[in-house]
């Protein structure tokens, strides 16, 4: 065993770190929400150039990278720094176009790791809940065509996304497992109304209208009606790296934190002083430390069987959940006052921890899913 | 013991729920049953509705207005009016000065300001806080300085809630800055239309300016605003506290949140059904609602315990610390049962102010916003650290 990164790993950290560190301090990232863009098309240009999104693909796949443990460096320092950027749609969307891609489809891929092309995955929908194979929109075969109809609900960046990696259902009943394809979507695509808004954590986000969107048979992306699997593996990516995002911003938290605790005087002495503050940011240090170890157990089991991978991910997902809001609670607590403010970065760590739970299944959900996989 | 409601009891809350049926308009009950801001008009209707009843100060003595209800028709009332989903009446004037005007104003104060709190002509707000004066109040640092028939302030307060709307504050200032600093201070009514308040807000977590910091500049305050003697205020900034208190278990808010929460859970699908039949999430439920039906019957014995017209003393330390933590964790259940339509901030919506649909069901748009907001509960009034500390000390004797 060793639990050291490569070389190179350490390299993309650091220089990442650096990066962020001088670009992405709390104020510019305020004034970036407070202005009403989605994100910094700058701040993402140069992400895509310290190879930050070529990380998230094997080479095969045209990058130099896609392993767990990438993944895990890259979001830990997205999170740390509160990074809005869409570098997680690379994962999952992009993630399922370079791993079912065949032809000209492969093409995208490259786009999408020179940051030029921006795809999102549209999966979710009102009545799914965190269910991937909950997909009530439809895709019906029309003579040469195939035809979209649905409506998709929170779609990360689907309002600045180029192309939308759908799931519909070709076969089956709403929640069955079979007969879920996903098929690439131009927005552009008549019929298709794409409507953004902003989610809690800062983070663009949309609701997508399908009404009788016609494709061409190339649009469907891998096998008719076998999607969920390479959904679920997507997803599973998407999981390290959102989990590995909040142990990020978990530890910056913290350290805002330890920071304020020694800063911040009452009665005449710092209140960290008080032990009913030091035991709880003892416990918090031993969360968050079994926050980075499920994340590493999940980073390295990414690539094995499913039943494995599966109950790592859920794992993960449910130790993180209840750790970042332990953290996110604690810290403010722990803060007064001043930990409430917007104008104070601890808020918005906060929140993106408490959305973090919200994406792709929250403590309860994994929790019962993990049983469920064990069990099976 | 006998813990069933008498006939009167039962027959004040069937007058409670008739007269709220009637009174309280459609539009405003909505805006509290989904959890939108209310302006500032909104919660004045409410309080001058309360008013044309004489139901706006449960517990004031009759001579001044109020109702002089006890322990079980205060309860009566508030789970009512929550249920109703009727907003909160603001406490600054009603439960936080008024009692201190009672037992230490003088017969002016109490003729001047009591009924301008009934009629909403003033609308105060509470200026204890200051940047380095949180948990430990007493470290105050604002000063007043007497000159002729005036003091002279000058200094800041913070974290002041509704501040923006308010036109008067009741402050706690330095007036000895040489004596042991619990005993230089005072209790100081403060107009905040003289020259030289300002006014700044502070955006908050939930994206809403909740509360405010208030900058005093050479403000000249007539020495009749004094309440009680001067360098005594301590004596009264803590009696106002346990006051602040009473209602602190937030036993009709938990009532109605649990309710809200039963009935979206009753109807999100988790699964293939609904998320209250799921295992996990309905023993969280019923292990919030369990901790509520006895935090109801914990705070009705400490509250009544009191003597008539007085506040509860350290054992609403108890009251505090349970009941915000029911509070929150409710509020956690209900983000939580919203699944990833809890996801969208939606402020248009929350102000009110346009008429764009919500995204998602209902009580979808208002669940992390109120979730966040009321981390406040376990914060202000005295942190529940600090309200700990006061168990150990006045309760446990360590
Ligand atoms: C099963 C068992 C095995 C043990 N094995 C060994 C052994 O192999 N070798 C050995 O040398 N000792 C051993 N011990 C003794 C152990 O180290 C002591 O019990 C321990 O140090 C606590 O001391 P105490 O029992 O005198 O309790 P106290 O020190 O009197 O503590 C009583 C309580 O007060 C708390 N407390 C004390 N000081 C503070 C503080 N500053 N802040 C907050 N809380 C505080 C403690 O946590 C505890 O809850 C063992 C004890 C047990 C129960
Ligand atoms: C939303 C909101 C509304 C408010 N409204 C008002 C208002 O209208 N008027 C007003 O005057 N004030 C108001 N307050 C201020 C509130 O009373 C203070 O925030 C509170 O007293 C805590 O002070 P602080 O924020 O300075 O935190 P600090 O006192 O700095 O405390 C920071 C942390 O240290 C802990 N701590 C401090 N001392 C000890 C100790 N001895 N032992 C253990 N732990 C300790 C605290 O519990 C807390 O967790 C409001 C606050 C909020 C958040």
């Amino acid at each position: 065993m060793d639990f050291n990164l490569t070389e190179e790993r350490m390299m993309l950290r650091d220089t990442l770190r650096r990066f962020l560190a001088d670009k992405y301090a709390h104020e510019n990232r305020r004034s970036l929400i407070a202005s009403g863009e989605p994100y910094d098309t700058g701040i993402y240009a140069g992400l895509a150039e310290l190879g930050v999104l070529g990380g998230m693909f094997r080479e095969d796949q045209g990058g130099f990278g896609g392993e767990g443990f990438d993944l895990m460096v890259v979001f830990e320092e997205l999170g740390r720094a509160g990074v809005i950027e869409p570098v997680l749609p690379a994962v999952l969307a992009g993630g399922l176009i370079a791993a079912s891609g065949k032809g000209r489809q492969r093409g995208l891929a490259d786009e999408i790791i020179a940051g030029t092309h921006l795809a999102a995955l549209a999966q979710g929908e009102a009545g799914s809940r965190y269910d991937l194979n909950h997909v009530e929109t439809t895709a019906a075969a029309e003579g040469d065509a195939i035809v979209l109809n649905g409506i998709k609900t929170h779609v990360l960046y689907g309002a600045e996304a180029q192309t939308l990696v759908v799931s519909a259902r070709e076969a089956g009943a709403v929640a069955d497992a079979a007969g879920i394809s996903l098929f690439l979507v131009p927005v552009n695509t008549p019929g298709v109304t794409v409507s953004g808004h902003r989610n809690m954590d800062g983070i663009p986000s949309a609701t997508v209208a399908l009404e009788g969107v016609r494709l061409a048979e190339t649009a469907r992306l891998g096998a008719a009606g076998g999607g969920l699997e390479a959904l679920e593996a997507a997803v599973a990516r998407g999981l390290a790296a959102i989990c590995a995002e909040a142990l990020g911003a978990m530890e910056a938290a913290k350290d805002l934190t330890i920071s304020y605790l020694k800063e911040r005087k009452q009665f005449g002495m710092p209140i960290g002083k008080f032990q009913a503050l030091q035991h709880r940011m003892a416990d918090m240090l031993i969360e968050v430390e079994q926050a980075r170890s499920v994340v590493i157990n999940l980073a390295s089991n990414l690539d094995q069987p499913r039943a494995l991978r599966e109950s790592h991910a859920s794992a993960a997902k449910n130790l993180v959940g209840r750790a970042g809001a332990l953290v996110a609670e604690e810290c403010i607590q722990m803060h007064g006052g001043i930990g409430m403010t917007d104008e104070y970065a601890l808020s918005h760590f906060a929140r993106r921890l408490t959305m973090i739970d919200h994406l792709f299944g929250d403590t309860d959900y994994h929790l019962e899913r993990f049983i469920a996989l064990k069990a099976g | 013991m006998d813990l069933n409601y008498t006939r009167e009891e039962q027959a004040f809350r069937t007058e409670v729920r008739q007269w709220l049926k009637e009174t309280l308009p459609h539009e405003l009950r909505e805006k509290v049953r989904l959890g939108k801001r209310l302006a500032k008009a909104d919660m004045e209707l409410w309080h001058s509705l309360l008013n044309a009843r004489g139901w706006l100060a449960p517990n004031w003595p009759r001579a001044y207005g109020g109702c002089e209800w006890n322990a079980v028709q205060r309860h009566i009332f508030e789970e009512e009016a929550c249920l109703a989903h009727a907003p909160r009446s603001l406490p600054f004037g009603l439960t936080m000065l008024a009692p201190v005007l009672l037992a230490f104003g003088t017969e002016d104060q109490r003729q001047r300001f009591l009924p301008r709190i009934l009629n909403g002509q003033d609308w105060w707000c509470q200026g204890y806080s200051e940047p380095g004066a949180g948990s430990d109040l007493a470290a105050v640092k604002t000063r007043a300085v007497r000159d002729g028939g005036h003091y002279v302030v000058n200094g800041q307060k913070t974290w002041t809630t509704l501040g923006q709307h308010a036109n008067w504050i009741f402050c706690l200032v330095r007036t000895d800055p040489d004596a042991k600093k619990q005993e230089g201070i005072s209790f100081l009514l403060i107009d905040m239309d003289t020259p030289g308040v300002t006014v700044r807000p502070i955006v908050l977590i939930d994206g809403e300016p909740e509360v405010n910091e208030v900058f005093f500049d050479n403000v000249r305050v007539p020495a009749e605003n004094l309440v009680g003697e001067e360098n005594k205020g301590w004596t009264y900034a803590k009696y106002l506290l346990t006051h602040e208190r009473t209602n602190i278990a937030g036993v009709g808010f938990s009532t109605a949140l649990l309710t809200t929460l039963k009935h979206v859970a009753g109807r999100v699908n988790s699964g293939g059904r609904p998320l209250a039949e799921n295992p996990h999430f309905a023993a969280r439920m019923a292990q919030a609602e369990i901790d509520l039906m006895a935090m109801a019957t914990t705070n009705l014995r400490v509250v009544s315990a009191a003597a008539k017209g007085q506040a509860p003393g350290a054992e609403s330390s108890m009251l505090k610390v349970k009941g915000t933590v029911i509070r929150q964790e409710l509020t956690s259940l209900l983000r939580r049962a919203m699944g990833p339509d809890a996801l969208p901030f939606q402020p248009d919506f929350l102000d009110g102010g346009s008429n764009a649909a919500a995204l998602g069901p209902d009580h979808a748009a208002a669940a992390a916003p109120s979730y966040f907001n009321m981390r406040k509960l376990s914060i202000f009034g005295g942190s529940n650290e600090v309200q700990r500390t006061i168990i150990t000390k006045a309760i446990l004797g360590l």
